[in-house]
C-alpha cells in the first residue's frame, strides 16, 4: 500500500481516481468523521459553543497529545513502535522548567536547548535501534526508563517557573500574542494592524500545530529519507535491495519522533508553567499516542499512514473526553466510556478481516 | 527450534547463561556494599533470598503468561487490570468462591483478548490496551475509585503470604506453574505450535495448526496466570487496591526479553524467563538497599536492559 508514496510515476498516471484515493484513506476519513461528530456535538451543547474562548481552551488541551501522536507515527510507519515518546516529552518538559526563563536571549536559547534535547534523545533511540540492532519496541522501553530517570533528576518534585509573558502569549490567540510582544502594531498598540484583524482570533497552539505539520513533517515525507521510511515499513528487504538508505531512514524516523515529543513537552511546560516528572502521565501519553495513531488510520504493521492523520486521531480522543464535561457523565464512569469508545474505534479496522475471502491474506 | 540441533540450542542458552551471570554480579555488588556499610553479607542469607523469591513469585506468574503470548508474536498489555480486576472480584465475592471467581475473570478477559486478536485481527498491542482501559473503567465504576474494603479470604492469604516448612506458598505455586509451563512449551503440540506461529503464522496455518485456537488459548493462559497473581497478591497484602497491577506489565515484558525470548516471537526458553524475573527483582532490591533514588533506579534499569540486549539480543543486519 505504500507503493503510492514510493512511485516515481507522474501523479496522473498513478491511477489517482477519486474512488481509489478515498479507499486508500478510508481510515483517515473515518477519523475526520468521528472528530466532526464528537466536536460538533460538544460545541452544539456547550453553553458557549463555537466561540473563540472554547476553541482556545481546546487547542491548548489538544496540542501536547497531538505532538506526541505525531512523534509516535514516524516509528510506526517504519514498522516499529516508540514506547519512549511520553518519557521524552516528560524529560523535555522538566528541562524547559529550568531553562525557559529570564531575558529574551535566555528564553530563546532555552527553547532551542529543549528542542535540541528532545531531538538528541530521539537520535539516541535511533542509534540503539540501527547500530545496536535491538527491536525498537524493547529498545525504546529501556530508553524510556532512562528518559524518565533523567526527568526525575531534573525535577524530583513538580515545580519551576516559566516566563509568564511567554506562557500567556503561547496559550492564547494570535492577537494576544502580538499584543504581548508589540508586533503588527498600528501605533496604538500591538496586534492592531488592520490586515491582522481577520486572523487575530486564531489560537496560537493551533498555528503552531499547523506550522510543525506543514513546516517539518510534510517536507520530510517528500524527501528520499522520508519515502524510505515508508518503504522500510512496507518491505525492508525490498527497500534494501533497491539501494535505499535504510539506516539513515531509521535514524531520521526516531530523531523526528524525539523532536516532535520535545515540542510537545516544551509546550506542556509553557502551558502549565511547571515541570513535572510524572511517570503515570508519561505512560498515559505513550499509550494514548498509540491509540491516536491507530484511530488516525495508520497501520501498526507499518508502511502506511501519516502524522497529520495521527493528529486527527488525537483530536478524536480529546473530543470524546470534552463531551464528558457537557453530558455530566459521572467521573467514575468516564474511564469505562473512554475504554469502550477506544475499543470500538480500533475494532472498526476488523471490517477488513471479516471481508477477506482467503485467510492467507490476513497473515503478514 | 528443533531439539538436537546444537547451534539452535546454543543460541537459546547463551542469553540464559549471561543473565544468570549478571544475577551473580548483582549479588556480588550488593554484598560488597552491605559488607562495607553494615559489615554483614545480608544478601547471601537464606532469609533474604527467600524473601526475594516471594516478591518475585507474583512477577514470575505474570511473566510466564506474558511469555506464551510473546512467543506467538503478540503482546498482552491488559495484564495490569486483569490482575487488579481478578483481585477485586475475588475479595468482593469472598468465601470459598473467591478463588474461582478471580480466575474466572482471567478466563473471560483472555477469551475476549483472544477473540479480538485471532478473529477480528486487531493488533494485540492496541486491542489489549483497549481491554485494559475497559477493565479499569469497570473497576473504577464498581469500587468508586477507592481500594475495596473487603478483605482477602483465608485461602488467598494462604496462597499469597503463608509458608510451608519455611518456603512461601507463593514460591511453591510459582515453581509448579513454571514446571507446567516448561513442559507445555517443550513437550506438547501446543508448545510447538506457539513457536511455529511465532516464526511464521502463515506457515503454521498451512501446516494444519489451528492458529486461531492456539492464539485464544495463549491469551487465556496469560490472563489466567495474571489473575492468579492478582488473587495471590491480594492475599499477600490482605486486600485489593487500585492500580495494583500497573507495576507488573513492563517488568514482565522486560523479564521475558532479558531471558532471551525474542520480542517478535518464535524463539526463547522458559528457563530464561525465570532468570529474567530473578534478575529484575534482585536488581530492584539491591538498588533499594543502596538507597538509590528513583531517578537513578530508572536510568540503571533502562541501561541494564539495553546492555543485556546489546550482548545477546541483536538482530541480524538487513540483507535481502
Amino acid at each position: 500500500m505504500a507503493d503510492a508514496a514510493l512511485s516515481t510515476a507522474p501523479r496522473a498516471a498513478r491511477g489517482g481516481t477519486l474512488a481509489l484515493r478515498l479507499r486508500q484513506n478510508a481510515g483517515l476519513l473515518g477519523a475526520i468523521g468521528l472528530f466532526v461528530l464528537f466536536y460538533g456535538v460538544y460545541n452544539l451543547y456547550h453553553p458557549r459553543g463555537f466561540s473563540q474562548q472554547v476553541l482556545i481552551q481546546n487547542a491548548n488541551e489538544v496540542f501536547t497529545i497531538a505532538l506526541v501522536a505525531m512523534a509516535q507515527t514516524v516509528p510506526v510507519i517504519l514498522g516499529g513502535l516508540d514506547l519512549s515518546v511520553g518519557a521524552v516529552m516528560t524529560l523535555v518538559n522538566c528541562l524547559a522548567s529550568h531553562l525557559v526563563a529570564g531575558g529574551p536571549g535566555e528564553i530563546g536559547l532555552g527553547i532551542l536547548a529543549c528542542l535540541a534535547a528532545g531531538t538528541a534523545f530521539g537520535f539516541l533511540n535511533g542509534c540503539v535501534v540501527v547500530y545496536g540492532r535491538i527491536q525498537p519496541i524493547i529498545a525504546t522501553l529501556a530508553t524510556g526508563a532512562i528518559a524518565i530517570g533523567l526527568a526525575l533528576f531534573l525535577r524530583p518534585k513538580p515545580g519551576g517557573k516559566l516566563d509568564a509573558d511567554l506562557s500567556w502569549a503561547m496559550t492564547n490567540s494570535l492577537g494576544d500574542f502580538a499584543e504581548t510582544y508589540g508586533l503588527f502594531g498600528d501605533g496604538s498598540g500591538g496586534g492592531q494592524a488592520p490586515w491582522f484583524q481577520p486572523i487575530a482570533g486564531i489560537p496560537v497552539p493551533l498555528v503552531l500545530l499547523v506550522l510543525v505539520a506543514v513546516g517539518v513533517w510534510m517536507p520530510f515525507r517528500r524527501t528520499l529519507t522520508g519515502r524510505t521510511v515508508y518503504a522500510v515499513g512496507s518491505a525492508e528487504g525490498a527497500a534494501f535491495m533497491s539501494g535505499l538508505p535504510i539506516a539513515r531512514a531509521k535514524l531520521a524516523a526516531f530523531t523526528m519522533a524525539g523532536f516532535f515529543a520535545g515540542v510537545g513537552g516544551l509546550f506542556l511546560a509553557i502551558q502549565t508553567s511547571t515541570g513535572n516528572a510524572d511517570i503515570p502521565q508519561a505512560g498515559a501519553y505513550t499509550l494514548n499516542s498509540i491509540a491516536a495513531v491507530v484511530i488516525g488510520g495508520t497501520s501498526l504493521l507499518g508502511g502506511t499512514g501519516g502524522a497529520v492523520a495521527s493528529v486527527i486521531g488525537a483530536l478524536v480522543l480529546r473530543a470524546i473526553s470534552f463531551n464528558f464535561r457537557i453530558f455530566d457523565i459521572p467521573p467514575l464512569m468516564q474511564p469505562l466510556v473512554e475504554g469502550l469508545v477506544l475499543l470500538a474505534a480500533v475494532s472498526l479496522g476488523a471490517l477488513r478481516a471479516l471481508r477477506t475471502r482467503n485467510r492467507l491474506e490476513l497473515f503478514r | 527450534m528443533i531439539a538436537g540441533a546444537p547451534l539452535a540450542l546454543r543460541a537459546d542458552t547463551k542469553p540464559i547463561l549471561i543473565a544468570a551471570g549478571f544475577v551473580l554480579v548483582i549479588l556480588a555488588v550488593g554484598t560488597a556494599y552491605t559488607l562495607a556499610t553494615q559489615g554483614a553479607a545480608t544478601l547471601l542469607s537464606p532469609a533474604y533470598l527467600i524473601q526475594q523469591l516471594q516478591t518475585g513469585a507474583f512477577l514470575g506468574l505474570v511473566a510466564a503468561g506474558m511469555m506464551l503470548v510473546i512467543l506467538i508474536g503478540h503482546i498482552d498489555l491488559s495484564v495490569a487490570w486483569t490482575l487488579a480486576a481478578a483481585a477485586m472480584t475475588a475479595t468482593a465475592v469472598g468465601g470459598p468462591l473467591a478463588l474461582p471467581a478471580g480466575l474466572a475473570v482471567g478466563v473471560a478477559v483472555g477469551l475476549l483478548n483472544g477473540i479480538g486478536v485471532a478473529y477480528l485481527r486487531v493488533p494485540s498491542m492496541i486491542f489489549t490496551l483497549g481491554v485494559n482501559a475497559v477493565l479499569r473503567g469497570l473497576m473504577v465504576a464498581q469500587t468508586g475509585g477507592f481500594a475495596p474494603q473487603t478483605a482477602a479470604t483465608d485461602a488467598m492469604r494462604f496462597l499469597g503470604a503463608e509458608r510451608i516448612a519455611g518456603m512461601p506458598v507463593a514460591v511453591l505455586v510459582w515453581a509448579a506453574v513454571s514446571l507446567l509451563t516448561a513442559g507445555l512449551l517443550s513437550r506438547t503440540a501446543f508448545g510447538k505450535a506457539l513457536y511455529g506461529m511465532g516464526n511464521s503464522e502463515a506457515a503454521a496455518y498451512l501446516s494444519g495448526i489451528r492458529t486461531r485456537r492456539v492464539t485464544i488459548l495463549a491469551f487465556v493462559l496469560c490472563s489466567v496466570l495474571a489473575s492468579l497473581a492478582g488473587v495471590m497478591l491480594a492475599g499477600y497484602s490482605t486486600k485489593a487496591y487500585q492500580g495494583m497491577g500497573d507495576a507488573y506489565v513492563l517488568p514482565a515484558i522486560a523479564a521475558v526479553v532479558i531471558g532471551g525470548t525474542h520480542i517478535l516471537g518464535g524463539r526463547g526458553r522458559y528457563l530464561g524467563t525465570v532468570v529474567g524475573v530473578i534478575l529484575i527483582v534482585l536488581l530492584n532490591s539491591v538498588l533499594s538497599i543502596m538507597q538509590m533514588p528513583e531517578a537513578g533506579r530508572q536510568v540503571i534499569y533502562g541501561g541494564v536492559i539495553i546492555a543485556m540486549l546489546l550482548v545477546y539480543g541483536r538482530g541480524a543486519p538487513t540483507r535481502s
